[in-house]
């Protein structure tokens, strides 16, 4: 059965469980490989969620150099793999980092690229969602291998226990004059909630929240859901919640199981980065914004008072 | 130093765009189109760059013909001058060939030391063309630059993306992509509308480049597009007014979708 590379997304060794859902998808298209590139020692702390979810063989491309250079250290790792076991694909997170390392494996590997993939069946047939949902497409790569950027939070994880079998590969030292170097890496860390687009749920406000202060209404209602925080382009250009929550055509998309909207009016461009969410909940003063036209439970009234009544609502019936 | 600003016309993001049915591919004719804003942020970059030293400035832009709207846009901003891809064969092309066209077309210009791009374009989104662009020309790409500065041979950025930050630096020749926050773009002057009238705007087709028909367009693909729907309209569910119990009631409705 041909291989299916999985580049593992991580940060410094704390898996991310987008990588997997990739592993889930790659199994229905052969046999699971994950790459792993990191700093040493990073190939330790994830080896037992990889065998646990399909892993066959771990792919371990370790050096001090994995993070000092952009991008660089994962496409050389899956180059040199491309090339030594000719996979059927290869699977990468669809996250900024990672759709530049697919960009460049494909160009690298001349390989076709099937970019923001939701779907993919045992045939290697795609389904991609584009507009911001308003449409999906179904394409597959002409070529022996086909890299693909898979969208979080697209289907079911499912564990799957395989051997893990570790297997260092040489990658060729990096060439610093077509390479970018990396200092000051500061990932983004959103405290105690999860990551917007790896949420099962999550809790958005818009400019009818009206101040930065009030955003608070939002983010208790998603803490009592474990819930990521999100905020229209609007809150966000009014200067009430940092751009990295940005839900829209230009911020982030999201497709959670559950997705709460407060004080959004849901013009098109904030509907193209969460229309895809499996339900929609919407609070609206104004019983004609566009958000109810998608919304699977709407409410019209004041946020102020419904957001806390849900609140405690959530917490009666967890406790 | 020579610049090249890559720039693209794209459909504007609030009319409705569709996919042709004849060929699967973005239907460009039937939405308004627009400079892409985030290339107006990336000529602006060049500006300063030449504002601040000394630089020539082509835009390039790979598109039908009513692109040159886009390069009239970015000429009369301040850039000298503009290469504009215009070839039937290159309708559908993915981003691979994208990138080798791109990438070909820079070779037109003489000794070009930076490229300018948008980290994303608002139609296409892949996000990654500067990256695979760097890796065509075997150039470091720094990519989601909300600043940037050259100082001699050395590129230096401060990178933003959802995911973190980081500084970066590279040799030049690179390639670099700006994102929203990098600056404000100057609106063009009626000075420079009139002279962006008289610049020149150098209009090529793919034999230029050395390439062949079939190595472009849909037949040098590397991905094909089987089928395409649109999305069934979500419809909305229930509305209700809230009458002080709104918040209990979406509580009801989770909970009947096994949601809390």
């Amino acid at each position: 059965m041909a291989e299916v590379l999985v580049l593992v997304d991580h940060v410094d060794g704390e898996i991310k469980k987008n990588t997997y859902e990739m592993l889930t998808a790659a199994r229905r298209l052969g046999e699971p490989s994950a790459v792993v590139v990191g700093t040493p020692g990073t190939a330790t702390k994830v080896a037992e969620g990889l065998g646990a979810h399909g892993a066959e063989k771990i792919y371990v491309a370790e050096s001090d150099d994995a993070v000092n250079y952009l991008s660089t250290p994962q496409v050389d790792a899956l180059a040199v793999l491309v090339e030594r076991v000719s996979p059927r694909a290869v699977l990468i997170p669809a996250g900024a980092d990672g759709r530049e390392v697919a960009g460049r494996l494909a160009v690298r590997t001349n390989s076709g690229w099937l970019n923001d993939v939701v779907d993919i069946d045992d045939q290697g047939a795609a389904t991609h969602s584009i507009f911001g949902g308003a449409f999906t497409v179904q394409a597959h790569a002409t070529t022996d291998t086909a890299v693909i950027s898979w969208r979080s939070g697209s289907i079911e994880i499912e564990e799957h226990a395989a051997a893990g079998t570790q297997e260092t590969v040489e990658v060729p030292a990096i060439d610093e004059s077509k390479s970018a170097k990396v200092s000051n890496r500061a990932p983004i860390v959103g405290g105690d909630r999860p990551e917007l687009t790896e949420a099962n749920v999550v809790v958005a406000g818009g400019r009818g929240v009206g101040s930065a202060e009030n955003f608070n209404v939002v983010e208790t209602l998603a803490d009592s859901l474990h819930a990521a925080v999100g905020a229209s382009r609007a809150a966000v250009d009014s200067g009430y919640y940092p751009n990295q929550f940005q839900v829209g055509q230009t911020g982030k998309t999201v497709s959670p199981q559950l997705y709460i909207a407060l004080g959004i009016s849901g013009a098109i461009q904030h509907r193209a980065g969460m229309q895809t969410s499996k339900t929609i909940v919407a609070v609206n003063k104004d019983p004609e914004a566009p958000i109810f036209e998608i919304a699977d439970f709407g409410v019209v009234g004041d946020l102020f008072s419904i957001s806390p009544q849900l609140t405690e609502e959530v917490g009666k019936r967890s406790s | 130093m020579n610049i090249v600003v890559l720039i693209k016309q794209v459909p504007d993001t609030w009319s409705e765009r569709t996919l042709s049915d004849a060929d699967k591919t973005l239907d460009r004719a039937s939405s308004d189109a627009v400079l892409d804003e985030i290339n107006e942020r990336a000529v602006e970059e060049a500006l300063k760059i030449k504002e601040a030293g000394d630089a020539t400035i082509t835009v390039l832009t790979v598109g039908p013909d009513r692109a040159t709207d886009a390069i009239r846009k970015a000429l009369s901003m301040g850039a000298d001058s503009a290469v504009h891809v215009n070839d039937e064969a290159i309708h559908g092309s993915d981003a691979v060939t994208t990138a080798k066209i791109l990438a070909k077309a820079i070779g037109t210009v003489e000794d070009v030391q930076l490229v300018l791009a948008g980290n994303e374009a608002t139609d296409g989104r892949s996000g990654a063309m500067a990256g695979m662009l760097g890796e065509v020309l075997g150039w470091p790409s720094l990519t989601h630059a909300n600043e940037m500065s050259v100082d001699g041979g050395t590129v230096t950025v401060k990178r933003e993306t959802d995911e973190g930050t980081a500084d970066l630096a590279a040799s030049l020749p690179a390639v670099v992509s700006v994102a929203e926050k990098i600056n404000e773009p100057r609106y063009p002057s009626f000075k420079g509308i009139m002279a962006a009238k008289k610049k020149p705007v150098s209009k090529i087709g793919i034999s230029d480049l050395g390439l062949d028909a079939g190595e472009v367009g849909l037949a040098g693909s590397l991905v094909q597009v089987d089928s395409f729907a649109p999305r069934p309209p979500k419809s909305g569910g229930q509305k209700v007014e809230d009458e002080g119990d709104g918040g209990a009631k979406i509580a009801e409705f989770l909970a009947g979708q096994k949601l809390i």
